[in-house]
């Protein structure tokens, strides 16, 4: 008689155990799902040459073409901003749908050298972007580029950056739409952005 | 859009017609020396050509030198695993009976410690350094910001 009712206690206590577990499981769980679907949707929060904060918040309702590069590459990038301005030229009066940001991967350098004076000879439209390191990493993380700095004494102040070359779409909602990678006219930018308009 | 890229390229180097220029050393054939406008002097400039080895045997362009630029280099850039980088080339192989292309996404000469800022319409020397064919010099054509090379009658551009 007596173990019996130790035994039910035991059963309740092991009961309540295993309730209790799957209760603390199941609700972060269940929070999890509903952003377990949810867009890929990167981000930035960066300062423009003027020094304000600019964020991907503000461009919802436009297309953006985010690229990533510095501007002591004589090469890669001005080839870039070359076809981003062809593409912004081409647009015609779609053009004001489509807002091109240029993110800088050496914006200490960058903005020593006088950062819009540079894409803006490219096109004015190009807004041009150069954040703290730290906001650069943030936005490079956010979407998954890779740019690295580089020792290399036969480049000027003695580095280079390596990085991803291509350019990236997002949408009005700021979902990420697709990337196009370097070397992708600018006559197949404008016709895949003119479906979208 | 080509047609009218080449228009853009033909007005804006219209009135400098030096990249057209031919400069022959044995058996190379220099042309097509061109450079982009820079805004100011503190970012490298940059320099493209095209050679052709007419001969039987290979050559290598192994260095570049010019009054513009007080460290001028040459670069190759480098897209792989989707990272762009741009490394130093030792050197640029010519082999025989081929060309070879310093063009946008490739081969370059990086002009750093520009002496003054490169504007459209000018044009300043190169000097180019073979392996066994010796030195020659090429005027090269600033071009604007956005062009894409020199419109030549014979550039296949
Ligand atoms: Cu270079």
């Amino acid at each position: 008689m007596r173990l019996r009712s130790l035994q039910i206690i035991l059963w309740i206590a092991a009961t309540a155990a295993v309730i209790t577990f799957l209760a603390v499981r199941w609700w972060p769980a269940t929070d999890d799902t509903a952003t377990a679907d949810s867009a890929f949707m990167p981000t930035f929060a960066l300062a423009d040459s003027e020094g304000r904060m600019r964020t991907t918040a503000e461009f919802r309702g436009k297309f953006l073409l985010v690229f990533f590069g510095f501007t002591s590459c004589p090469d890669v990038c001005p080839t870039t901003l070359s076809e981003v301005a062809q593409v912004m030229d081409d647009l015609g009066s779609a053009a004001g749908s489509v807002q091109p940001i240029f993110i800088s991967i050496d914006p200490e350098r960058d903005r020593r050298l006088g950062l819009a004076d540079y894409t803006t000879a490219f096109h004015p439209a190009i807004l041009a972007l150069a954040g703290s390191e730290e906001d650069t990493k943030s936005a490079a993380a956010s979407f998954k580029i890779f740019y690295e700095q580089e020792a290399d004494t036969s480049s000027p102040d003695g580095y280079t950056m390596a990085h991803s070359p291509s350019l990236y779409l997002i949408g009005p909602d700021g979902e990420w739409l697709r990337q196009f990678t370097y070397g992708t006219s600018a006559a197949e930018i404008v016709s895949d952005l003119l479906t979208r308009l | 859009m080509k047609h009218f890229l080449l228009a853009t390229t033909l007005i804006f180097s219209a009135p400098a017609a030096m990249a057209c220029e031919t400069v022959t050393i044995g058996d190379l054939t220099v042309e097509h020396a061109w450079s982009k406008a820079t805004i100011g002097a503190g970012r490298p400039g940059v320099f493209y050509v095209e050679i052709k080895n007419s001969g039987t045997t290979d050559d290598a362009l192994v260095g570049i030198t010019t009054p513009a630029a007080g460290m001028p280099m040459l670069h190759e850039t480098v897209v792989q695993d989707g990272i762009a980088s741009m490394p130093h080339a030792m050197s640029v192989p010519v082999p025989a009976g081929q060309s070879v292309q310093l063009a946008p996404g490739g081969y370059h000469g990086m002009l750093m410690e520009l002496t003054t800022a490169l504007k459209e319409g000018d044009s300043f020397p190169v000097t180019l350094s073979f392996e066994k064919s010796g030195e020659v010099t090429v005027n090269v054509d600033v071009l604007s910001l956005r062009a894409e090379g020199p419109d030549c009658a014979d550039a296949g551009q």
